[in-house]
């Protein structure tokens, strides 16, 4: 049972991060790379606050605007600048690595003894998979509505045909650099959890994590194939989760912890890949048949 | 309504591959008027267009809508007075939006997109009464993807967007040529009923000789950078189909 919840409990923290990646990688057609940076900048900024004695909830929202910013650097870099949208995305990864550092003042920064949201409840895991669960949901619900809105639809629109957008008086530039800030806001709040649950901030946090949003939302994808808005969001969420489980389940199989980004990239590309290869055998089983 | 006055473009200005596609173009359209535009592959029909509606700029001259000066204005603030249709019916509508989405933003053209509800409730019986004039039965399928219509179909919905909130000039852009042939008699059917607005002026680029004599007001020709035959009236009335297509390729 502490197994079941302290999972779950890690999922919601990652499935913040993976509805992050969902804005730009689905909503925004937009490979952002930031998101990694962006995660750690977020995890740093909230440590450091953190073992400052600054409230844990304000140090979530402050590192929230910080990630936010990186968002919108890359979003002028390529919208502006018009530098390629995975390059933008690396520049400002690889500039916060450095931005990090220097924000920590070291490699990593413990929260050993500090508070944290987390602490609410005397059981720890209990704790963690309520708040975890709470402000997932808050997060969730506040993005579907604000998809709803016209902001939000110009915004799915332009990630859907840019150039149509243009032709409806849309300033496409605007609605991409806004949803950039706000993946990578997102990021940045999952990596205030990560950090806070874990216990400190490290400058690898990010690390990988980019792959396992993918997993996470390709999951979600092929768990729940529902068109309604509401419901691909709670796919994402969900996907992360089970994520999670699939990781717990081959660790417990005997799966060494330094093959896991191996197994979660082979994961992904089989689950990115399923659609165009399901697409491929039935065109050939028609050709056959005629 | 539409004043173009000594408009040049050259792509690759002072490089060798240099290409001169409009010396000094003028074109003035009235208000109401319906423009059919011919000329062969490379003529630079579609340039005209993108210089109107701001995808690209001019290197000299000017472009005037309605005594603004729009000339060096962004693609995205010049939209309210534009509507557009490209050939490509993939390009006129986001396919993973609903009907009902891609309309209600075609209705913010000249809105604010702020955080009221994307979609006014008080909209969608417009939308059903404006698509019902398709006859196309997409009044009953305004939560469909627009991805999984037909192209005659989705072109019929981005005609409709651009006239919505209607523009103060309507580009279409061989907007029949990708479809079939029953598709393209709907949609030049709609095109027709549509341009009959007497505040709004029209641009069609057409490879059909006779589609472009028959339809609007008024037929141009450009060739070589120039506007080379500028039909109207009697003179358009008199011209045969065969006539103008020698004229074409001489
Ligand atoms: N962005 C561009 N850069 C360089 N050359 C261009 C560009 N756009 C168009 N051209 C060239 O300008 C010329 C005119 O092109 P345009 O598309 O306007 O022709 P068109 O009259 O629409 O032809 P078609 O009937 O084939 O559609 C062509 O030779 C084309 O190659
Ligand atoms: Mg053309």
């Amino acid at each position: 049972m502490g197994v079941l919840i302290s999972t779950c409990a890690q999922g919601l923290i990652y499935a913040v991060l993976a509805l992050g990646l969902f804005i730009t990688f689905r909503i925004l057609n937009f490979a952002d790379m930031t998101a990694e940076g962006s995660l750690t900048l977020g995890g740093s900024v909230c440590a450091v606050l953190i073992s400052n004695e600054v409230n844990p909830a304000l140090s979530i929202l402050i590192a929230a605007l910080t990630g936010s910013l990186a968002g919108l650097i890359t979003g002028i870099l390529h919208t502006k600048l018009k530098i390629q949208a995975i390059l933008s995305g690396i520049l400002t990864m690889i500039a916060l690595y450095s931005i990090n550092i220097r924000i920590m003042g070291k490699a990593n920064v413990s929260l050993l003894g500090k508070n944290t949201v987390f602490k609410i409840f005397k059981d720890n895991q209990i704790s963690n998979f309520v708040v975890g669960f709470v402000i997932c949901v808050v997060l969730l619900e506040i993005l579907n509505l604000f998809f709803k809105t016209r902001l939000g639809l110009a915004i799915r629109a332009t990630g859907d045909n840019e150039q149509m957008m243009r032709a409806q008086g849309a300033n496409t530039d605007f609605k991409k650099i806004l949803a950039l800030m706000i993946s990578n806001s997102m990021c940045a709040i999952s990596g205030t959890l990560i950090s806070q649950s874990q216990g400190y901030a490290d400058i690898n946090m990010g690390t990988g994590t980019i792959v396992i949003a993918l997993a996470s939302i390709v999951i979600g994808e092929a768990v729940i194939r529902k068109n309604l808005f509401l419901y691909k969001l709670i796919a994402v969420a969900l996907g992360a989760i089970t994520y999670r489980f699939i990781i717990f389940f081959v660790l417990n199989l005997g799966m060494n912890p330094s093959d896991l980004k191996l197994f979660t990239a082979i994961v992904a590309a089989i689950l990115l890949a399923l659609p165009n290869v399901q697409k491929v055998i039935q065109r050939s089983v028609k050709s056959v048949k005629n | 309504m539409l004043r173009i006055k000594n408009l040049s473009k050259i792509f690759h200005k002072d490089q060798p591959d240099e290409k001169i596609i409009f010396k000094s173009l003028n074109l003035h359209i009235q208000k109401g008027e319906f423009v059919t535009v011919i000329g062969g592959n490379g003529a630079g029909k579609s340039t005209l267009m993108n210089l109107i509606s701001g995808s690209m700029f001019p290197d000299e001259g000017e472009i005037y809508i309605d005594n603004t000066d729009v000339t060096f204005m962004p693609e995205h603030k010049r939209a309210k007075f534009i509507g557009r249709v490209f050939q490509d019916p993939l390009k006129g509508t986001a396919p993973n939006l609903t009907i009902e989405e891609n309309l209600s933003l075609a209705m913010l053209r000249n809105a604010r997109r702020d955080l009221a509800f994307g979609i006014n409730k008080e909209n969608l019986a417009f939308f059903k009464d404006e698509l019902s004039k398709l006859n196309l039965g997409l009044e009953n399928r305004l939560t469909t993807k627009v991805g999984l219509l037909s192209g005659g179909q989705r072109q019929a919905v981005t005609l409709l967007m651009a006239t919505l909130i209607k523009p103060k000039v309507l580009l279409l852009d061989e907007h029949t040529a990708a479809l079939d042939p029953k598709s393209r008699d709907k949609i030049l059917e709609l095109t027709d009923k549509i341009t009959k607005d007497e505040e709004m002026s029209t641009l069609m680029i057409t490879h059909n000789i006779e589609n472009a004599l028959s339809f609007g007001s008024r037929t141009i020709m450009l060739k070589h950078g120039e506007i080379a035959l500028d039909l109207k009236d009697n003179d358009r009335a008199q011209m045969d189909q065969h006539k103008l297509q020698d004229n074409f390729n001489f």
